[in-house]
C-alpha cells in the first residue's frame, strides 16, 4: 500500500514511521491517565481520612523518617535525570551512554527500594503497620525518638483505658454527647481514652494512617519494581543494539513510565512525610 | 471458502481471515483483530450462557414462596454469579471487545487495531480473570452481590478474593482494549476519514473507550483495596478499625457508574446504523448523536452518588447528584429524537437487525424514563432495593445493551462469517426474547411499587402471581435465545452464501468481501458518507446491494 | 539548547539538550530542599496547600521538559490535564460528602468516631 520503504521495525498496518511513533505515545499517555486514575483511589482515601481527621496526620506523621524519605526523594529525581538523559542518548545514536545512563536509572531504583526496605523494616519493628497489626512498642518507639523527637509520647503503648467520654474540646467536630461505648457487636476494644489538650497524646485511629501509608507507599514501590523491571529489560536490548536514532520508541516509553513513578513520589512526600 | 460471490470485487478471491492460517496456534496467538473479535464473541457468549442459567435458576427458585430448589444459601450465591458473569464477563466487553473489535478498524478503514499484541493481551487477561471467577464459583462461589459492599464483603467466608481479582484483571482487559480503540480512532485514521465522516457506532465506542481508561483504573484500586482489607486488615473501609464503609461505595460507583455507560453506549452506536441503514435514509442529526455519546460519558462520571441516597450518604450531595442524574436523560433523550426522525419517512425494511433497534428504542425508552424515577430523591427512597430497581436495569442492561448486542450480531453475523441465517426464524425468535423479556421485567416494576425488596429468597405470598409470570416470561426468553442459537449454528454450515452488501449499508465494512480478507480491503476504500445510501442499488442476482453502476455479479 | 531532528524515514522528533535537563534536575533538587524548609515553618493549614504548590511545581517541570511535553503533541497534554480533572472530580464530591456526614455521625456507634 505504502510508496515509503517499510523498515523492519514497522508494523504492518501503519504507513510511517511517524504515524507508529506518535500511536505508541498517545498508548502510553492514555495509559499513565490509567495510572494515575488507580493512584487517585489512594489519594482519596488519603483525602477524605486527612480532612476528617487532621489529628491522626498530626500525630502519625512524625513516626516516618524525613531524612530518609528526602533522600529518597533525591533518588528519584536524580534517576528522572538519567533516565531523561538516556532517552537523548538513544536519539542520538550514543549506544554506550544510553548502556551507562540505563544502568544508573536502575541502580537509582535499586536504591530507592534500598531505603523503603529501611524504612518499612523500622515500622515492622515498632508495630507502626496497618489496621489489624497496628501494636505499637514502647521500648523500640523510645529508640525512634531519634528521628521523631517530639513524637513520642509515653502513652504510646498504654492498652485501651477503660472507656469513658472524654470531654469535648475546641476541634471537635461533632457536638452530641459521645456514648459510653458502642453497640454490641464491634469492636469495643478499639475504644481507648484521648487525653485532649495534651500534646503528642495519641489520637484514636492512628492505624488509618499507617493503613495509608503503606498502601500509597506499598503500591508506588510496586510500581518502582515495575519500572526497574522495564528499564533492565531496555539495557538488554539497548546491550543488543536494538535502539538507533530512527527506533528509540521502548525507550522514551520506557521513560515516561520511570518519570510517571517520580511524579507519583514527588506527591507522596511531602503528603506523608512532611505536613501534618 | 465462503466467499465465491465476492469474486466480483477481483483480488484475493479465495482467501479470508477465517482460513488465512489453521490450527489451534493461529487463532489463540493470532494479531489479527477478526480473529479476536471472534474469540471475545464465543467467550462472552459462554459466559452469557452461564450467566443466563444462573438467571433461570434463580427465577426457578422463585417460582414459589420458600423454597423451590435451593436454599438461601444457595440462591445469594446464584444471584450474585448471575450479576457478577453478566456484567463483567459479558456486557463490559460485550459489544466494544467483541463486535467492535471486529468491526472498528474495518470500519474505520485501517489495517488493524493500532496495538495488535496489546489486543491479543487483552484477550489473554479477559479469559485469565474468567478461569479466576470461575475458580471462585468452583471453590463455592461469593454471596456479597455482585456490588461487593463492605464490611459483609470482608468478613463474609465466601470466596471474594478470587472473585474480585478476576473481576480486578477484567478491568485491565477493559482497559487495553479502550487504549487501543483511542489510539486507533485517532491516529490510524486513513486518509479521507476525518472525524465527522466517521460512522456514529465508532463515535459511541470512542466514547466508550474513555469511559474505560478513566474509570476503570479506580475499579482496579477498589477491588485491590478490598482484597488487601480481606487478606490482610487494614480497615480503610472497616468501622471497626476506623474506616468508612461509604467510602468504599463512593469507591465502587465511581467506577460502576460510568461502567453502565461502557454497557449502554456502544449499544446506542449500533442502534444508530441500524435504523439509517434499514430505514434506507440519512441519519437525522448525526452531530448531535456523535456529541451526546461524548456527552454521556462525560455526565456519567458526574451522578454516581445516586446508588447511595440510601447509604448514609450527606443530604447535600444527594440533592446535588440527582440534580445532575437528571442532565444524563437529555443526550440519552437526543439519541432517542434522532433516530425517531432518522426512521420518519424512511423506507422501513423489517429485517431482524431492525426488528431489535426497533425492541431497543421501546425498552430503553421504559428503562431510561424509569430511571428519572429512581434519580428523584424521595421516590428513590420508596423505591430502592425493590424489584423496581431490578426491572429498571434489565431494561436498560438487557432490553437495551444485549438487545442492541444482538442486533448488532445479526447485521455484521454475514461479514463475520460469510453465511446468511433464516431470516423467518431470526424475526420470530426476536418476537419471543420480547414478549419473553417484558413478561419477565414488567411485572417486576409492578412488584417493586409494591414493595417486594430485590436480593430476598422468600416473598409474602401477595406476590406469588408476579413472581410466577416472571417465571414463565424467563423460560420464554430461553426458548427464544435456544431457537437463536439453533439458526445461527446452522447458518455456518448450511446458511446461504452472504454478499459483500447485504443490507445495503454504505459504512466501509460492507465495501470488503464477506468474510474479509485478512488485510481487511484488498485495495484502499473509498471513504464517502457513512449515510449515504443514493448510489447503492438492489441487485437481485447477488441478491445483495452493489454500487450504481459497479460491475455485476 | 534543545533540537528537533528528521530521521530519514521522515520520523520528527525533538530531543533535550544537556543543559536543560541539568537545569531542570537542579530546580527539582531545589523544590525538595525548599518544601523540606517549608514543611519546617508552622503556616498553619496554608501547609498543606504551600506543599502542594511545590509539588505540583515540580511535577510541571518532570511533565513538561523530562517527559517532553511541552514539545510534544498537545493530545497527549490533554490527556494528562485531563486524567487530573477527573482526579480532582473524584476526590473533590467524595470528600465533599464525607465532609458533611462525619458532624452527623452518632458518636459511639462506630469506634471511628468517639468524640
Amino acid at each position: 500500500m505504502s510508496t515509503h520503504e517499510h523498515p523492519d521495525y514497522l508494523g504492518h498496518h501503519f504507513e510511517t514511521p511517524q504515524q507508529q511513533y506518535d500511536s505508541s505515545k498517545l498508548g502510553m499517555w492514555l495509559f499513565l491517565a490509567t495510572e494515575i486514575l488507580l493512584f487517585a483511589g489512594l489519594f482519596c482515601a488519603y483525602s477524605v481520612y486527612r480532612s476528617n481527621h487532621p489529628e491522626i496526620f498530626v500525630y502519625a506523621h512524625q513516626y516516618l523518617d524525613k531524612t530518609l524519605g528526602g533522600i529518597n526523594t533525591l533518588v528519584l529525581i536524580c534517576s528522572s535525570l538519567t533516565m531523561a538523559w538516556a532517552v537523548r542518548s538513544a536519539q542520538t545514536n550514543q549506544r554506550r551512554g544510553l548502556i551507562l545512563l540505563l544502568s544508573m536509572t536502575l541502580l537509582f531504583g535499586c536504591c530507592f527500594l534500598g531505603i523503603k526496605y529501611v524504612e518499612y523494616e523500622q515500622k515492622w519493628k515498632h508495630g507502626l503497620l496497618w489496621g489489624k497489626r497496628f501494636h505499637p512498642h514502647t521500648e523500640e518507639t523510645r529508640s525512634h525518638e531519634k528521628t521523631a523527637p517530639s513524637a513520642v509520647p509515653p502513652a504510646i503503648a498504654s492498652q485501651p483505658a477503660p472507656v469513658a467520654p472524654p470531654p469535648p474540646t475546641g476541634e471537635d467536630r461533632s457536638l452530641i454527647e459521645a456514648a459510653p461505648r458502642g453497640p454490641a457487636g464491634l469492636a469495643a476494644g478499639a475504644i481507648e481514652e484521648r487525653k485532649p489538650g495534651h500534646e503528642g497524646s495519641r489520637p484514636s485511629n492512628v492505624q488509618i494512617f499507617f493503613g495509608i501509608y503503606f498502601l500509597m507507599t506499598g503500591l508506588h514501590g510496586l510500581h518502582v519494581i515495575g519500572g526497574m523491571s522495564v528499564i533492565g529489560w531496555l539495557l538488554v536490548r539497548s546491550v543488543k543494539g536494538h535502539f538507533t536514532s530512527e527506533y528509540f520508541t521502548p525507550v522514551d516509553l520506557g521513560g515516561l513510565y520511570w518519570h510517571l513513578v517520580d511524579l507519583i513520589w514527588i506527591y507522596l512526600f511531602p503528603l506523608l512525610y512532611l505536613i501534618g | 471458502m465462503a466467499s465465491g460471490d465476492m469474486a466480483a470485487s477481483g483480488a484475493g478471491v479465495e482467501d479470508n481471515y477465517l482460513t488465512h492460517s489453521h490450527g489451534f496456534k493461529s487463532w489463540f496467538f493470532t494479531l489479527d483483530h477478526k480473529r479476536i473479535g471472534l474469540m471475545y464473541l464465543v467467550s462472552i457468549l459462554t459466559a452469557f450462557f452461564l450467566g443466563g442459567v444462573f438467571a433461570l435458576l434463580v427465577r426457578t427458585e422463585l417460582l414459589t414462596p420458600g423454597k423451590t430448589i435451593m436454599d438461601a444459601e444457595t440462591y445469594n450465591r446464584m444471584f450474585t454469579l448471575h450479576g457478577a458473569a453478566m456484567i463483567f464477563l459479558f456486557i463490559i466487553p460485550g459489544i466494544p471487545a467483541a463486535l467492535g473489535n471486529f468491526v472498528l478498524p474495518i470500519m474505520l478503514g485501517a489495517k488493524d487495531v493500532a496495538f495488535p499484541r496489546l489486543n491479543l493481551f487483552s484477550y489473554h487477561l479477559y479469559v485469565a480473570g474468567a478461569i479466576f471467577a470461575l475458580a471462585s464459583i468452583a471453590m463455592g462461589g461469593v454471596d456479597t452481590g455482585w456490588t461487593f459492599y463492605t464490611p459483609y464483603s470482608t468478613t463474609t467466608n465466601s470466596h471474594v478474593i478470587a472473585m474480585t481479582l478476576g473481576a480486578f484483571i477484567l478491568g485491565f482487559s477493559s482497559i487495553f482494549t479502550g487504549l487501543n480503540f483511542i489510539v486507533t480512532i485517532h491516529k490510524l485514521r486513513p486518509a479521507g476519514m476525518t472525524w465527522f465522516k466517521m460512522p456514529l457506532f465508532l463515535w459511541a465506542l470512542y466514547g466508550t473507550a474513555i469511559i474505560q481508561v478513566l474509570a476503570t483504573p479506580v475499579l482496579g484500586i477498589t477491588l485491590l483495596l478490598l482484597i488487601v482489607e480481606r487478606a490482610l486488615g487494614v480497615g480503610i473501609f472497616d468501622p471497626a478499625l476506623g474506616g468508612d464503609p461509604v467510602l468504599y461505595q463512593h469507591f465502587f460507583w465511581f467506577y460502576s457508574h460510568p461502567a453502565v455507560y461502557i454497557m449502554i453506549l456502544p449499544g446506542m452506536g449500533i442502534i444508530s446504523e441500524l435504523v439509517s441503514v434499514f430505514s434506507r435514509k440519512h441519519i437525522f442529526g448525526y452531530k448531535f448523536i456523535a456529541y451526546s455519546s461524548i456527552a454521556i460519558a462525560v455526565l456519567g462520571f458526574l451522578v454516581w452518588g445516586h446508588h447511595m441516597f440510601t447509604s448514609g450518604q450527606s443530604a447535600m450531595m444527594n440533592m446535588i447528584f440527582s440534580a445532575l442524574t437528571f442532565s444524563v436523560a437529555i443526550p440519552s433523550a437526543i439519541k432517542v429524537f434522532n433516530w425517531l426522525a432518522t426512521m420518519y419517512k424512511g423506507a422501513i425494511h423489517l429485517d431482524t437487525p431492525m426488528l431489535y433497534a426497533l425492541s431497543f428504542i421501546f425498552l430503553f425508552g421504559i428503562g431510561g424514563l424509569t430511571g428519572l424515577f429512581l434519580g428523584a430523591l424521595a421516590v428513590d427512597v420508596h423505591l430502592h432495593d425493590t424489584y423496581f430497581i431490578v426491572a429498571h436495569f434489565h431494561y436498560t442492561m438487557m432490553g437495551g445493551t444485549v438487545i442492541a448486542f444482538l442486533g448488532g450480531l445479526h447485521y455484521w453475523w454475514p461479514k463475520m462469517f460469510g453465511r446468511m441465517y433464516n431470516e423467518t426464524l431470526g424475526r420470530i425468535a426476536c418476537l419471543i426474547i420480547f414478549v419473553g423479556f417484558n413478561t419477565t421485567f414488567f411485572t417486576q416494576f409492578i412488584m417493586g411499587s409494591h414493595g417486594m425488596p430485590r436480593r430476598y429468597y422468600n416473598y409474602v405470598p401477595q406476590f406469588t402471581p408476579y413472581h410466577r409470570l416472571s417465571t414463565w416470561g424467563s423460560y420464554l426468553m430461553a426458548v427464544g435465545f435456544f431457537l437463536m442459537a439453533g439458526y445461527l449454528l446452522h447458518s455456518l454450515f448450511r446458511g446461504r452464501k452472504a454478499p459483500v452488501n447485504p443490507w445495503g449499508s454504505a459504512t466501509l465494512e460492507w465495501q470488503t468481501s464477506s468474510p474479509p480478507p485478512h488485510d481487511n480491503f484488498p485495495e484502499a476504500p473509498a471513504v464517502g458518507d457513512p449515510y449515504d445510501f443514493s448510489n447503492l442499488e438492489y441487485d437481485p442476482s447477488l441478491p445483495g446491494y452493489r454500487r450504481r453502476g459497479g460491475p455485476k455479479a | 539548547m534543545t533540537e528537533t531532528s528528521s530521521t530519514p524515514h521522515g520520523l520528527s522528533i525533538h530531543i533535550m539538550g544537556v543543559p536543560v535537563l541539568l537545569a531542570v534536575w537542579a530546580l527539582l533538587v531545589v523544590g525538595t530542599v525548599v518544601t523540606v524548609v517549608a514543611a519546617g515553618i508552622d503556616f498553619g493549614a496554608f501547609n498543606l496547600w504551600l506543599a502542594m504548590a511545590i509539588a505540583t511545581v515540580k511535577a510541571s517541570l518532570v511533565a513538561l521538559y523530562f517527559m517532553h511535553l511541552r514539545y510534544d503533541r498537545p493530545f497527549n497534554a490533554i490527556v494528562l490535564v485531563g486524567s487530573l480533572l477527573f482526579v480532582m472530580l473524584f476526590i473533590g464530591l467524595a470528600l465533599t460528602d464525607t465532609a458533611q456526614y462525619q458532624p452527623e455521625m452518632i458518636p459511639g456507634y462506630s469506634p471511628g468516631m468517639k468524640e
